[in-house]
């Protein structure tokens, strides 16, 4: 068996030191060395977006990277975006004020992604939503209430800077879907 | 003969029914008490659990889909440090698991089939499960999976139904490939046909496709303090505690069934996925032990939804009266027989759709292949043929010069209809309600955006039931109990498999009870601590559970006014439950003192509402029966899309789905299930299949298996209708599967409106859309085009 490397990051705020052996993905690092369990295993290979989280801001899937590259990086999970009294966070409260959960399995990866979009303060159109979670799978709610939940949580948040509309790539984790 | 009304009152019916107006609780959109949890992530599923000095458990899987079995060696595996055991067939106590095929003749089949946990002789599909391999750590897992050395001995392999039912075909279980048949015979069909005005016919087929709920199957098992084998699981039902001890050949009062919140269930995880195999593990080993199932491994060997070969001729007058239809169906049920003769049942109870057949013939047959095994999936077999009515009663209304929603009016079942196969339409049928709803909100068909575009709308409507059959003496059981502040406990053994099935059951307490729904409790799905109450499957726990719980809530209510009354000198019907009190007559009694008054009184302040469904006899190969169902729900969906010409691609632009649901216990649940089954067909129209090529599966990930994404799809707009007359509690009807019946067959006409042609085989890619475009040259007596 390979040697153990320590991996430091910083989880949603807590700095987090484990050794584990250097192939684990990050996925498996955070649920099994590191019991953040909220992102979730869907698939293994980058399609499902259910692991989504941001490595520095970054919407990645947790699957696909290895723990041992992101040493030192800042990740963000679900989790991460609550209040600090552990009350729900505003994309989250849109989240609940539309239904937007129902099994709750790719939640909170769906979350990290439209967190991510939204960090930009562009407005999107609900077809610009729809692109921006598509590497995010859900089989259960159609994917109406979601978008629904992104374009309330956008509209609520503070309006951007006048400019020029940017043609910018949208996000969302996942590539190859 | 069908077709004939029978009086039926809504007592004799067993409605609760109830008006929206009188209502508190019921009927509000409120969040689901389980939403807060999931969005702050702190939700545990099955495999988010992780046990003390657990051990990781993984199935080595047969990579051939027929063969004998030679040669079985573990000691290369068991050489690996850390792995704790490898287990054959011969090592499960009993290694069997038995499925009930009913109703069938010996000739047909067994009347009982059965798999083997582990296959010791012969395996029957690619991925069937051969050894059971133990480990410290998931990497002394990997490695020692790939060290078990197991010979296979090719066997000739049947991977189509129609050929493994003709004579000579390689027999995949000894007693033949037949594992089951149902027809209909009703009135004389021959007849009917020579005085038919129109007889339309046509070939469908469905496809195999995947559950694909985002939570693969998982699970840990342990043995608690008291020696009971403990399984927390990702499951839709929580009593295969039984199977499990079974297999296991202990009391199954040893063994507990822990169904924590499910990531998705739509039928996969009805039958056992993880169970036994974490059961013999932790058995084996007395240490806690974990399952994860890989999206691979899920998608290769979980079984999947019966491809079917529908044919259907019907008949009918020059108005458009269907006077016979004549029907036949085969089913691949794969190398295993699990649910597929009951999926069957299913498919030949619903083949003529929500409306009057007149005489029927009906032929359903299931066969034994190697393809990968098929068994539930929401929709349960009442969801392929409504490719076929549907599409039957397209093609009907053009020969006919009839307008789609008229031809469907016209046939509409109403109360005091007998279908097929003799049970009587009970309820109010809103069918034509359910049509017009849709027509009325969608206006004016969409104009092409382009000269090499076409734009098509197809309605589709269906009715599937909800409950189990009525001989399966379903029964489910609920506890609801005050606490000494006002607040509430229910305890229930539904699973929560995301529906909102247990925030529901809160919603139904409250309502009777007057107690908030963030004052109450709901615990649910753990086989040994709430009472047992079936299965979340069948549309069945609003029905089954919901019912239990609007008893128990009843009986305790009374219990409290009548004590109240008794303190009070009021009489009791002029008492009622409002929030923290009981009051009327110009009494008002804090709960907490009435609660306290039941206690001084020996009144119990719980009760125990146990739900018993209709009953029936049990069928038998030639369908006849007063009663195979509860009840139905039925529905309507409108499909506007557009066609590429050049391409085949194909643009939802928009979609309704209209559904009577009798009552929207909550509408937000409701829209959720209507707006998740209808995004779940819509997959399975356009894109899905689990493609397999001489019995191999090649759905080798999500790269491979496309589910429909954020854009693949349109806002699915649900239209709730409440006829208030349904057999679950204050008159709703079941609405989970019920939404995934009608997309397959909206999105064909859609498509056969932008062609004149229609798609007869599933899913309807690119390359068969591009074909009925080919096809689409107008002819005299042929369907009109409308290409613009």
């Amino acid at each position: 068996m390979s040697d153990q490397v320590t991996t430091t990051v910083t989880v949603n705020g807590h700095r987090v030191s484990r050794a584990a052996g250097p192939h684990l993905t990050l996925l498996r690092w955070l649920r099994d060395v590191a019991g953040v369990t909220d992102p979730k295993y869907g698939c293994g290979e980058g399609i499902c977006g259910a692991c989504t989280v941001l490595v520095d801001g970054v919407p990645t899937s947790s699957c696909l990277v290895l723990a041992a590259q992101v040493d030192g990086a800042a990740v963000t999970t679900a989790a991460g975006l609550l209040e600090p009294d552990g009350s729900l966070g505003p994309l989250q409260r849109a989240f609940h004020a539309h239904h937007a959960a129902q099994c709750g399995f790719c939640t909170p990866g769906m979350l990290v992604a439209a967190a991510a979009m939204l960090a930009d303060g562009r407005r999107r159109s609900r077809a610009e939503i729809r692109a921006g979670l598509h590497g995010n799978l859900c089989r259960c709610t159609g994917y109406g209430p979601i978008v629904d939940a992104v374009e309330a949580a956008q509209a609520a948040q503070p309006g951007p800077a006048a400019g020029p509309r940017r043609d910018a790539g949208v996000g969302g984790a996942g590539a190859g879907r | 003969m069908t077709g004939r009304r029978r009086p039926v009152a809504a007592a004799a019916a067993g409605i609760r029914t109830s008006k929206a107006g009188e209502l508190r609780v019921v009927g509000q959109p409120l969040p689901r008490h389980d939403q807060a949890e999931k969005i702050a992530g702190s939700t545990r599923y099955a495999g988010d659990l992780a046990v003390p000095g657990m051990l990781h458990a993984r199935l080595v899987r047969s990579p051939v889909p027929s063969a004998r079995i030679t040669r079985r060696d573990a000691a290369a595996a068991l050489a690996v440090p850390g792995v704790a055991c490898v287990l054959f067939g011969e090592d499960v106590p009993h290694n069997v698991i038995r499925i009930d095929v009913p109703g069938q003749a010996v000739e047909v089949a067994a009347l009982q089939a059965s798999m083997e946990v582990l296959a010791t002789g012969r395996v029957r599909f690619h991925g069937e499960p051969v050894a059971l391999v133990v480990a410290e750590t998931e990497d002394a897992l990997a490695e020692a999976c790939d060290l078990v050395d197991v010979d296979y001995e090719a066997l000739p392999a049947v991977t189509d139904p129609e050929q493994a039912l003709a004579d000579g075909a390689p027999a995949v279980h000894e007693q033949g490939n037949l594992l089951g048949e149902w027809r209909i015979d009703r009135g004389d069909v021959d007849a009917a046909f020579l005085a038919a005005d129109a007889v339309v016919e046509g070939s469908y087929r469905t496809q195999a496709v995947d559950h694909a709920y985002l939570e693969p199957e998982a699970g840990v098992g342990w043995l608690d303090d008291d020696g009971v084998l403990t399984l927390r699981v990702a499951t839709q039902v929580v009593e295969h505690y039984r199977d499990v001890a079974r297999i296991l050949g202990i009391p199954e009062s040893r063994v507990r069934v822990i169904a924590p919140y499910v990531g998705g269930g739509f039928g996969g995880k009805e039958d056992m996925t993880v169970e036994p195999y974490l059961a013999l593990a932790v058995w084996r080993t007395r240490r806690p032990v974990r399952m994860q199932w890989t999206r691979q491994e899920s998608l290769l060997a979980r079984p999947k939804r019966h491809p079917m070969r529908l044919r259907y001729r019907t008949a009918a007058l020059a108005d458009g009266t269907i006077l016979a239809q004549d029907i036949d169906i085969t089913a691949d049920a794969g190398g295993y027989a699990y649910l597929s003769a009951l999926v069957l049942l299913y498919s030949a109870v619903h083949a003529c759709g929500p409306y009057r057949a007149g005489s029927v013939r009906l032929r359903a047959r299931c066969a034994y292949t190697n393809n990968p095994p098929t068994s539930a999936f929401r929709g349960f077999g009442g969801m392929q043929v409504v490719f076929g009515y549907e599409s039957q009663m397209d093609r009907l209304a053009r020969r006919l010069g009839i307008s789609a929603a008229d031809i469907r009016k016209r046939n509409a079942l109403a109360r005091g209809d007998v279908l097929p196969v003799g049970q009587v339409i009970e309820t109010e049928v809103l069918l034509a309600e359910t049509i017009d709803a849709v027509l009325a909100r969608a206006g004016d068909k969409p104009a092409p955006s382009g000269p090499r575009k076409a734009t098509g709308r197809g309605i589709a409507c269906n009715m599937q039931s909800y409950g189990r059959l009525v001989w399966l003496n379903d029964s489910a059981a609920a506890w609801v109990g005050f606490q000494l502040d006002g607040s509430l406990t229910v305890r229930c053994g539904v699973p929560d498999i995301g529906g909102g099935q247990a925030s529901s059951l809160a919603q139904i307490a409250a309502e009777v009870l007057a107690v908030p729904v963030d004052e109450i409790t709901v615990h649910f799905g753990d086989s040994a601590l709430t009472p047992l109450a079936g299965t979340t499957t069948a549309t069945r726990q609003l029905l089954m559970s919901g019912n239990a719980v609007y008893e128990a809530s009843v009986r305790l209510r009374d219990a409290v006014l009548r004590t109240v009354a008794e303190e009070t000198g009021q009489p009791a019907e002029a008492l009622r439950m409002e929030p923290g009190q009981v009051t009327g007559g110009g009494t008002l009694v804090d709960i907490r003192d009435a609660l306290v008054a039941c206690r001084r009184r020996n009144v119990p302040i719980e009760a125990l509402g146990t739900f018993f469904g209709p009953k029936g006899r049990p069928v038998v190969r030639d369908l006849r029966a007063d009663r195979v169902f509860p009840d139905f729900t039925f529905g309507t969906h409108l499909c506007d899309l557009e066609v590429d010409l050049d391409t085949g691609q194909v643009r939802l632009l928009r979609y309704l789905a209209a559904h009577d649901v009798g009552r929207a216990i909550n509408p937000r649940s409701v829209h959720g299930q209507i707006a998740g089954g209808a995004a779940q067909g819509l997959g399975m129209a356009l894109l899905e299949e689990v493609a397999v090529e001489d019995g191999v599966n090649l759905a080798g990930g999500f790269f491979q298996y496309l589910i429909p994404t954020a854009t693949d799809l349109p806002d699915i707009e649900p239209v709730v209708l409440e006829s208030g007359e349904g057999m679950g509690p204050f008159g709703a009807r079941g609405i989970g599967e019920p939404p995934i019946g009608p997309p397959c067959a909206a999105v064909a006409s859609a498509i056969h409106d932008a062609l004149g042609s229609r798609p007869t085989v599933l899913p309807i890619t690119p390359e068969r859309v591009l074909a009925c475009a080919a096809q689409s040259r107008p002819l005299p007596g042929q369907d009109r085009v409308s290409r613009r």
